[in-house]
């Protein structure tokens, strides 16, 4: 077949994402990726900011201090297992922690819709204090904002977070090198099955609770027990985003066996039945790591011990070339490429 | 996990390749007819594991890519009316439409909602009676008895403002083509599992004997694919030419009965366009003129433009197993699941987005 030339491509139907932001640019794959790359990091040319990690790393007069932000927008704001509460703490705690800092101190803006029932917002702050209080840290300012109804979905929550960075540790997105191992500290997909199945209103018998939770501890025992490189939060998009932008920051390929990653039953199912692959739904309690090969067993026994990694296993190792592949059961693979946007569920 | 793993243990499915292997003595075409056989097909890499004799083409039953532009830009222009709530399942709002999808009419401010059964679409009427509620009801034999029933239960209670904005297509009538159509490459089907669990299988008995091709009822499991594969190469090679169930423990020989009841009783059969494939006699369904009222065409009934498709975008040889999606040179490059050309890079049970996410390329498969 000849090619045609670019123009000669006159198809009625290339929609390319516009002049409008759409919800698939907050889905954390690949629309969210090329939103940060042509519009954020070009404005402000920072170098810290293009190295795109969990959070940043920064020293002042010695100390090299870790500092995040992250914005809580999820519906509903109370879902199976947990709440925006005490993800909004969690989330930015655990973006601290995958850069193998200590998280010290916290942050929070709230924006809060006008009629929002008092004593939600009560039971949202009160889930952020313990939060806060689990995972050890401080929340040490903040600020409110009431806008008119019908101006947000009842409540949105921003926190910051600040941590100090202990000497000796070197954690971060581009450190994954060719003979490493990666694994993944827990069952994967709870929290976005959680959270999607109160969306849809379907009900797993009861057995779906989002795996929201600090994984401060976990990380610490796991960089203690080896040489560990790079950790990432496997949030948005799931571990398959989050192996991509491994691979693409380390200038590495992955290669991994779907039958390795650990995920409950019932959250399975429920991905069979809506029609979703599990490596893309999103987590908050789980996080991928890529260690030493040599140190791989240490790393994941320490990971096991702690009741956060009780369940992690190794998942795929890290290769020359780029790219992330998955090799199936039947002993075919494929590439494991990254989501435009959202996962759609099918239709039949 | 129970139900599942028993479909895909991989030392039976060595078994059943090795059968496979020692059956084939020739060349064979065959095309499995539904979207959700494709998608096992390349995901588990089955494609590659067949001996090279046992070609797999890839068929129309993907209701993403088969729905006419001419409806995408009905639902979007309805999408975009302040008086309407379109409701949909989540894969046809990425569709194109010939300007725009439904994610581009949500985002300019139309009302457009993810459901997960027409029976949603029919509470958000309830909720919302000063509005017309329409429920985009796309798909093949298989989700016509839950949309007749959404239809049926709306007329009972008095719901008025519950409408269907009808897309369904037929299996049938879209085998009958590609078998006629001129230069048709395919020797035998798999035909759809799910889509016979409701219809069952007398209708493809004529289409075996009129053209002597083997038909295999094929559910989508992987197991269920080896086994369908390997029926049907044991059929080609003993020159037989007759309907076989592998599903059987969804699918009987005469159906549902009760929901072929309800589908004969809100939908009859009507002439449909099918995008890529063109007009197809009697392919499609639409309201009696019983649940007539409750038709979003005639509730809506603005004029929208037909726009032709593209003679590039060779989606319509890809839907009639006549070429593989990377055949396209489109396919990859100007095409890709974040910016398709045409509707089978859409859906993850289109043929060219299974290719594309599993790394299928041309220089990769024409080695």
């Amino acid at each position: 077949m000849t090619t045609p030339d670019a123009p000669a491509l006159a198809c009625p139907v290339p929609l390319p994402p516009g002049e409008s932001v759409l919800l698939g640019h907050g889905s954390g794959g690949k629309l969210t990726a090329d939103l940060i790359r042509s519009v954020f990091v070009p404005a402000f040319g920072d170098g810290e900011l293009a190295r795109l990690g969990d959070a940043a790393v920064v020293e002042v007069e010695g100390v090299r201090l870790a500092f995040t932000t992250d914005g809580f927008v999820v519906t509903p704001r109370f879902f199976p297992g947990s709440d925006i509460g005490a993800l909004s703490v969690n989330g930015t705690v655990n973006d601290l922690a995958m850069m193998g800092a200590t998280p010290l101190f916290l942050s929070a803006g709230l924006i809060l819709e006008e009629g929002l029932p008092m004593e939600d917002l009560r039971r949202v702050v009160a889930s952020m204090a313990e939060a806060c209080r689990k995972a050890g840290v401080r929340l040490v300012t903040g600020d409110t904002k009431v806008v008119e109804r019908g101006g947000a979905d009842g409540l949105y929550v921003t926190t910051a977070g600040l941590g100090v960075v202990p000497d000796g540790v070197d954690v971060g997105p581009e450190r994954a090198q060719p003979g490493d191992a990666v694994l993944v500290s827990g069952p994967i997909g709870s929290h976005g099955v959680a959270v999607m199945s109160r969306r849809a209103g379907i009900e797993f018998d009861g057995a779906l609770h989002s795996d929201t939770a600090p994984l401060t501890g976990l990380a610490h025992a796991m960089i203690t027990a080896g040489d560990l490189h790079t950790m990432r939060d496997a949030t948005r998009g799931g571990v398959a985003s989050v192996l991509n932008e491994i691979a693409e920051a380390s200038g590495v390929g992955i290669t991994t066996d779907e039958s390795a990653f650990p995920i409950l039953d019932p959250v399975r199912a429920a991905c069979e039945m809506l029609g979703l692959d599990p490596l893309y739904v999103a987590n908050e309690g789980v996080c991928v790591a890529v260690v030493a090969g040599a140190d791989a067993g240490a790393v994941l026994a320490a990971a096991r011990a702690d009741p956060m990694g009780s369940a992690a296993a190794m998942v795929g190792t890290v290769e020359e070339g780029r790219g992330v592949r998955v090799r199936t059961d039947l002993g075919g693979s494929r590439p494991l490429v990254m989501l435009a946007g959202d996962q759609l569920p099918r239709i039949c | 996990m129970r139900y599942v793993d028993e479909y895909r243990d991989s030392h039976i499915a060595k078994g059943i390749l090795a059968d496979i292997r020692r059956s084939v003595t020739r060349p064979w075409t065959i095309m499995e007819v539904c979207g959700g056989q494709t998608h096992t097909l390349i995901r588990q890499g089955i494609d590659q594991l067949l001996p090279p004799e046992v070609e797999m083409v890839h068929g129309p039953g993907c209701p993403v890519c088969v729905t006419p532009l001419s409806i995408i830009d009905r639902a979007v222009s309805i999408a975009k009316r302040p008086d309407a709530i379109l409701c949909s399942f989540g894969d046809m709002l990425r569709v194109p439409g010939s300007s725009e999808d439904l994610f581009m009419a949500r985002a300019a401010g139309g009302d457009v909602r993810v459901v997960y059964s027409p029976l949603d679409a029919l509470e958000v009427a309830r909720a919302n009676p000063d509005r017309t509620v329409v429920f985009f009801a796309v798909g093949f034999e298989t989700t016509a008895p839950a949309n007749a029933m959404a239809v049926r239960q709306a007329k009972l209670q008095g719901v008025e403002n519950f409408t269907l904005l009808v897309a369904h297509v037929l299996v049938p009538p879209a085998m009958l083509a590609i078998l006629a159509a001129p230069g048709n490459r395919v020797q035998a089907f798999l035909a759809p599992g799910h889509v016979c669990t409701i219809m069952g299988w007398t209708e493809y008995e004529p289409i075996t004997e009129s053209f002597h091709v083997p038909i295999v009822v094929t559910g989508f499991e992987p197991l269920d694919l080896l086994e369908g594969i390997h029926m049907t190469v044991r059929q080609l090679e003993e020159g037989r030419a007759e309907v076989e169930n592998q599903y059987v423990r969804s699918v009987v020989r005469e159906g549902n009965a009760a929901a072929m009841r309800v589908v004969a009783e809100v939908f009859e059969p009507c002439d449909r366009a099918w995008r890529g494939l063109g007009p197809i006699p009697n392919s499609g369904l639409r309201l009696t003129e019983a649940y007539r009222a409750h038709d979003a065409e005639l509730r809506f009934p603005e004029v929208v433009a037909e726009v032709p498709e593209s003679e590039v975008c060779i989606a319509g040889m890809v839907l009639q197993g006549r070429a593989k999606p990377h055949d396209c040179p489109a396919f990859g490059t100007e095409c890709t699941p974040e910016r398709p050309l045409g509707a089978p890079m859409v859906s993850t049970e289109g043929a060219c987005a299974a290719y594309f996410l599993a790394g299928r390329r041309r220089e990769a498969v024409s080695s």
